[in-house]
């Protein structure tokens, strides 16, 4: 239980701290590499709750994908970064206040809830005594089929809606032109000629 | 004993943070969408504590989907933002009013 305690505590400790240096940070490929680290606490905390999916799925998609998306825009990109930082002190207390009256909303939230008395005929999905993994597997696949297969469609189509905006046509690229091959036929392409004993051809 | 309001303080700090870092950083749209990344996770601990507190697996199903959708719109809005830059050569929040009627 002490383990567990002293566990929470470092991870939720370098989660909030790195998300202050996710905000903070000078340079934006220290912010990306700090909210890696703020993910991977968080997929720890995931751990300690009993959530070990989500944790790696966390890791796998946040980390794997996300994060290094991330990291190739700001590599990618020539950005004057010093500029785009000019209005940071300007706009440190309205962020200040904004976060304060938010935080205080969100703790007279969490201090003053109850949980319903009929909350165990309110489950929606009661947890089994299988591991994580396969009650999600058990639930995913069954009672939320449509919404997993839209989730399906979101990935598709925010594929599909990448690739579109970011594919370009440059001028004087010479490309393979598919239609245009299968449609060359033998009348187009090859001529037989007939060469005179001792004359020349001349090409056109 | 480390139980749901520990992970709903850390929650709501992650959150706030978040909400902190779009106001700070209003001139770079890459830290918010980062912010906004933040939050998200944010959201999904929350989803997951209260799936583990209650013993109610939606919960964890909901933050899965809700992970999906982050994924997706970190992908759409780096394509727009790298769009954008090809056309302007910056990326300022304040320069993005082209569209305005």
């Amino acid at each position: 239980m002490i383990l567990q305690a002293i566990m929470f505590y470092a991870f939720s400790a370098i989660a909030v701290a790195s998300g202050v240096m996710v905000v903070s940070a000078r340079n934006p490929v220290h912010s990306v590499l700090f909210l890696i680290l703020a993910f991977f606490n968080a997929a720890g905390l995931f751990v300690l709750m009993g959530a070990e999916f989500l944790a790696m799925i966390l890791v796998v998609v946040y980390v794997g994908a996300v994060a290094v998306l991330f990291l190739f825009v700001v590599m990618m990109l020539d950005i004057d970064f010093a500029r785009l930082r000019s209005g940071f002190i300007r706009y440190l207390p309205i962020g200040f206040l904004i976060g304060a009256v938010l935080f205080a909303e969100l703790v007279l939230i969490f201090g003053s809830w109850a949980i319903a008395p009929n909350l165990a005929a309110l489950k929606a999905a009661p947890m089994a005594a299988v591991t994580n993994t396969r009650a999600l597997g058990d639930l995913i696949y069954t009672r939320y089929i449509f919404a997993f297969q839209t989730a399906g469609v979101i990935l598709l189509v925010a594929m599909i809606g990448a690739i579109v905006l970011t594919l370009r046509q440059r001028v004087g690229q010479r490309r393979q032109s598919i239609a245009a091959q299968l449609a060359r036929t033998r009348a187009q392409s090859v001529e037989v000629v007939k060469v005179p004993l001792g004359g020349k051809v001349e090409a056109d | 004993m480390i139980g749901l309001g520990h992970y709903l303080t850390v929650a709501a700090i992650l959150f706030t943070l978040g909400i902190f870092g779009i106001f700070l950083n209003r001139k770079n749209v890459i830290i918010i969408l980062m912010s906004i990344e933040l939050m998200l996770l944010a959201v999904n601990i929350n989803f997951v504590a209260f799936s583990v507190a209650l013993q109610d697996l939606a919960g964890q199903v909901f933050a899965m989907f809700v992970l999906t959708v982050a994924a997706a719109e970190a992908a759409i809005g780096l394509a727009i933002l790298v769009v954008y830059f090809r056309n302007r050569g910056t990326i300022q929040v304040e320069d993005i009013n082209m569209m305005k009627g």
